[in-house]
């Protein structure tokens, strides 16, 4: 790949959302490197905290993102069954560093999720480290900085933000 | 034989046929929601923090305990205070940061300035006051009515006449003692609060945080998960038994396959690992002797300290507090513990495991946040279906980890506060 420029980015991270929203996550893994990671961290800690000394909410290495995409797609994960409804908006998409192949997107979500007759809303800022590849952009790092006090009244990350 | 104040009973209990029955209205009834904040959570002990919380003088946290706002603050001679924040003067809450570091607290309002004992260090335009207004007690920041560690976990109770910690925790004492021992240099909590909510009512978190009998269907997917990682399972089973404390304190302490940072090695951690662990045992046994030492060490507690403080000490070790803000609905703060001394490989490994099954983002919680919600939903039934079932293992001598005997526990004190006898 040669130049990406930002409406490169906004169309690869549209359909990252959307294959979440369709709970397509077996081809939504595909888009990360085998040493990729995926962090959403607490709240109350710095948003470049390290997940090595800190509390977060997830810190999957690849292998357990993979397990955790495994696991959603059961109907054993009964957080998820019947699965929720999901729409995440994507917007202000920024890049925040472009170093050879690497390119670091800042963006801002806001994702609802409907279950049960319950509908919640989860907000934040997105930080995505990509690699250029042979095969097009793939994600080494996604950080899901969550703005909300919290998870109140939300109670979950259950799916994947 | 009266529930709450000549109401029906809301705890059956029929030991000869083993029969042990919960009215499903105590999770639903807001006038039972209200005598539970005057019984239970205005008399009992609760959680305020851990005192690693607060390393230097001037250091302060501000939390809701019991549902009221306290001030966890270490003074400028290092030692502890709990304050109630509300200005003495007409009652805005002083301090609104999470934590920091401060010499004193100013009211924003009209900036009554408070020192870290509560005292009242300076008022605007204090000619307008009596001479002497300033000294008065009732002038400063109150301090919660009781306050009192033990083993670094500090509590607070807003009923005067309380028992002395030490008594109200009673045979508790030694599963905290278990988990202090762990480190020579002091436990200590790790940056970063779980802070979630369940829409449920407080009891079923109480009852699910030391449930050994949901584990193979709630947990099918956690347990999937354990079997794929590549060497993730040591070769022990699980096998334990339930204990009822007192004073409605209970515990399950069982041998569980998985990884434990002090101190039970996996071959997925290595070497390396091998090597640690085999240190930290090393030194749990110059210190405690072999027997103890390969109890801390071996052994997995899930212990709920009365109403409402859960120390877990499994693949890592959680302390974890949860209040009602109403009938069906929970607030949670989660914090990890571990040794401050231990290594960085250890600490790492610590919060990996933490996450894997723990916390609203982990394999398993999200599933127990679900029962527990579905529970709720289906006490909208509690009318026409309106018992709970909490006999099992009310046959066998010693219980189980996977029987109820620790949630009997639990429920016995709780009626016993709420007014209840049991029928
Ligand atoms: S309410 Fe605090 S100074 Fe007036
Ligand atoms: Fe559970």
């Amino acid at each position: 790949m040669t130049n990406v420029n930002r409406a490169d980015l906004e169309e690869f991270l549209f359909q990252e959302a959307l294959l979440i929203d369709n709970w397509q996550l077996p081809d939504w893994l595909k888009l990360f490197t085998d040493d990729a990671h995926y962090y959403v961290p607490s709240t109350d800690v710095a948003e470049d905290a390290a997940a090595e000394n800190n509390l977060f909410y997830i810190a999957d290495d690849r292998f357990r993102l993979g397990e955790r995409v495994t696991r959603l797609m059961k109907r054993t994960a009964h957080a998820e069954y019947p699965r929720s409804k999901l729409r995440h908006l994507i917007s202000n998409v920024l890049i925040r560093k472009a170093e050879g192949d690497l390119i670091e997107v800042g963006s801002v979500f806001v994702t609802y999720r409907s279950k049960d007759g319950q509908t919640d809303v989860y907000f934040g800022s997105n930080i995505h480290k990509l690699v250029k590849t042979g095969d097009g952009l793939r994600i080494r790092e996604k950080r899901c900085i969550l703005a909300s006090d919290g998870l109140r009244p939300q109670g979950r990350v259950s799916f994947i933000l | 034989m009266s529930g709450l104040d000549g109401q029906n009973p809301l705890v059956l209990v029929d030991r000869e046929n083993h029969s042990f029955s919960v009215a499903r209205r105590s999770f639903v009834d807001p006038v039972i929601l209200e005598a539970e904040r005057e019984r239970i959570f205005s008399r009992c002990w609760l959680y305020l923090g851990h005192e690693s919380e607060l390393a230097k003088p001037g250091d302060f946290v501000t939390r809701q305990v019991g549902g009221r706002h306290v001030i966890f603050a270490k003074n400028p001679k290092g030692e502890f205070r709990a304050l109630l924040n509300t200005c003495a003067h007409r009652g805005a809450r002083v301090c609104r940061e999470r934590s920091g570091n401060a010499k004193s607290f100013q009211c924003f309002y009209h900036g009554w300035i408070f020192g870290l004992d509560g005292n009242l260090r300076h008022l605007p335009d204090e000619e307008a006051y009596p001479e002497g207004f300033k000294d008065r007690p009732s002038s400063g920041l109150k301090p919660v009515p009781r306050f009192e560690r033990y083993r670094g976990f500090a509590f607070v109770c807003f009923d005067e006449n309380a028992v002395p910690l030490t008594d109200y925790l009673g045979k508790a004492t030694e599963y905290i003692d278990i988990v202090a021992d762990q480190s020579e240099a002091g436990m200590t909590v790790v940056g970063g609060t779980q802070e979630y909510s369940i829409r449920a009512n407080w009891k079923l978190l109480a009852e699910n945080s030391y449930d050994g009998y949901h584990a193979a269907t709630n947990h099918a997917t956690y347990l999937d998960y354990l079997r794929n990682t590549n060497g993730g399972l040591a070769n022990v089973a699980l096998v334990g038994e339930g204990r009822d404390l007192g004073n409605g304190h209970a515990v399950v302490e069982y041998k569980a396959p998985w990884g434990r940072p002090v101190a039970q090695w996996i071959p997925m951690w290595g070497e390396q690992g091998k090597t640690e662990i085999d240190a930290i045992f090393a030194r749990l046994v110059e210190r405690h002797g072999q027997e103890r030492a390969e109890r801390i060490a071996t052994r997995n507690r899930n212990l709920v300290i009365f109403p409402n403080l859960v120390i877990n000490d499994i693949m890592a070790v959680t302390i974890r507090t949860f209040y009602p803000v109403s009938t069906d609905y929970m607030q949670i703060n989660a914090w990890a513990l571990g040794p401050s001394e231990e290594s960085s490989w250890a600490r790492e490994y610590r919060l990996f495991n933490f996450l894997e099954f723990l916390g609203p983002g982990g394999f398993a919680t999200p599933d127990d946040i679900e029962a527990l919600e579905q529970c709720q939903r289906g006490y909208a039934n509690a009318g026409e279906v309106a018992w709970n079932d909490i006999s099992k293992g009310m046959n066998r001598n010693p219980p189980a980890y996977d029987d109820e005997a620790q949630m009997r526990a639990f429920w016995t004190q709780w009626n016993s506060r709420i007014g209840g006898t049991a029928a």
